[in-house]
């Protein structure tokens, strides 16, 4: 008998889980990527928070961009080196749901810790208390799409030697729309305005990525494990 | 137009094998340049297996694969077949192509010319279905460090069967790897882990085994226990396609030498 797609999503998450836990260096990297280079920030360019608070949401997404472009390097790469990726292609399963948990679950470990940590990060950069909770939601819906995204890209730099330029070089342009939209959903945050327009285009982005990206992301796998 | 070496001797027949199995009956092997044969043994008798369901008629059929890698013209025109019960051993030189052709055969490459059937009909046509029926064993045996045997064997069985705890412990002890499955797999020894690896191949029970040197960095017990795994197999009518330096010691008529030149 056949395990089903939705217990072979949850099967392939549960184990990335519990590897992740097993060794947290891979996911504390990013995190604290980000945290240093927003702290430089405040260094670098003014300790005055006024200002800074101008520079908030480019520090925030600039930072959340690169931090999630070193966090894709993690997603496929040991799964490709050790065979599992072969033998999860080889499964007869959906090679789709696989990688849509495997997907879910990076962000799960990477880009739900970026969120929490970006009102960290904004309060440091004068970004008003009540400002916080549209961060942390633009912050959360973007690196979500962002992994979706990277997805792809992590997918189709499989194959090449060493992917990891590559990769960024594929994901970046593809990013821009999530670097927009998230820094204007932070910049109306911080401003006191609504911040759903913005925040409804990082949904309809998620929502693309949901969509499509496990399935391009399965078929740049299978040509990337040739 | 291609000539056919079956057990019984000779027979025709063109590139439509539509009617499926039934066009080719026995596990003849095809004759092309860069191949030479050794010895073909069809038909294996079906041996009453213990305890165990045989494996229904199956047969996997390769037809005419060229592949490139690169620049260099690695398959030219391999053509086999294997059918239920019987063992097809690749031999030849490093760089000869057995790899790529067992990753050919398992569909992780594209070849240029010919296809791969399954029960008769194009394994790329059927793809999900057929990788159910076949586990390959890889130079990697495609285990995390940082799991232990035990919760690898889950995982990666898991996904494609559901499989009880006390199951994969009777696997793990069958090829020698019940005492250290509870360790990470990272302080194992290859042999160990290869040891590990061939429990989740049994446990797979999968009809087709594609086995890339199956006894790499295993002692001449685990050399033996391979032998033997592989002997059960073919008694319960699966099929092997195996890449190796140095034949195992199975029962001749199941077996069938195909020397890949480079």
């Amino acid at each position: 008998m056949k395990t089903p797609a939705v217990t072979v999503a949850w099967l392939v998450a549960r184990r990335d889980l519990r590897l992740a836990f097993r060794k947290p260096s891979q996911l504390i990297q990013p995190l604290m990527f980000f945290m240093i280079v927003a702290t430089l920030f405040p260094l670098t360019l003014t300790p005055e928070l006024s200002r800074l608070r101008d520079a908030a949401p480019g520090v925030l997404w600039v930072g959340a961009l690169l931090s999630s472009l070193l966090a894709l390097e993690f997603l496929f790469r040991e799964d490709a080196q050790d065979g599992t990726l072969e033998q999860f292609a080889l499964s007869g399963q959906s090679l789709t749901w696989m990688l849509f948990a495997k997907t879910c679950t990076h962000w799960l470990l990477t880009g739900v810790p970026l969120a929490l940590a970006g009102p960290v990060v904004a309060g440091m950069l004068g970004v008003p208390r009540p400002a916080l909770g549209g961060v942390l939601a633009a912050l959360a819906l973007g690196s979500f799409a962002l992994s979706l995204i990277g997805a792809i890209s992590a997918g189709l730099t499989l194959g090449a030697r060493r992917g990891g330029v590559l990769l960024s070089l594929l994901t970046l342009p593809l990013a821009v729309p999530v670097l927009v939209f998230g820094a204007d959903a932070t910049q109306r945050a911080i401003l006191g305005d609504g911040i759903a327009s913005p925040m409804y285009m990082l949904g309809a982005i998620a929502v693309f990525g949901i969509t499509f990206a496990p399935l391009a992301a399965a078929a740049a796998v299978r040509i990337g494990l040739e | 137009m291609r000539a056919v070496l079956h057990a019984g001797g000779f027979c025709q027949h063109d590139d439509d094998l539509s009617n499926g199995p039934a066009g080719c009956p026995g596990g003849g092997i095809g004759r092309r340049n860069g191949l030479k044969i050794r010895r073909s043994q069809g038909h294996a008798g079906s041996i009453p297996a213990r305890g165990t369901i045989p494996f229904d008629h199956c047969m996997l059929t390769v037809e005419g694969l060229h592949l490139w890698r690169g620049d260099r013209h690695v398959l030219r025109g391999v053509s086999f077949s294997v059918e239920a019960g019987s063992c097809a051993l690749l031999t030849g030189r490093n760089g000869a192509g057995k790899t790529t052709l067992l990753r050919a055969i398992a569909g992780l490459l594209e070849p240029e010319e010919g296809q791969v059937r399954w029960r008769g009909i194009p394994a790329r046509a059927q793809r999900d279905a057929f990788h159910a029926e076949l586990a390959y064993l890889g130079h990697e045996p495609a285990l995390k460090g940082d799991l232990t045997g035990q919760e690898n064997l889950r995982y990666s069985v898991g996904i494609r069967r559901g499989v009880a705890a006390a199951e994969i412990d009777a696997a793990l002890a069958r090829t020698g790897a019940a005492a250290f499955a509870d360790r990470l797999v990272r302080a194992l020894s290859a042999g160990q882990r290869r040891r590990i690896a061939l429990a989740g191949l049994l446990l797979l029970n999968a009809s087709l085994w594609l086995l890339d040197e199956p006894t790499t960095n295993l002692d001449a017990d685990g050399q033996q226990l391979v032998a033997d795994l592989a002997a059960e197999h073919l008694a319960r009518q699966g099929l092997i396609v195996a890449a190796v330096h140095h034949s195992l010691p199975l029962p001749a008529d199941r077996l069938l030498g195909i020397e890949l030149a480079a």
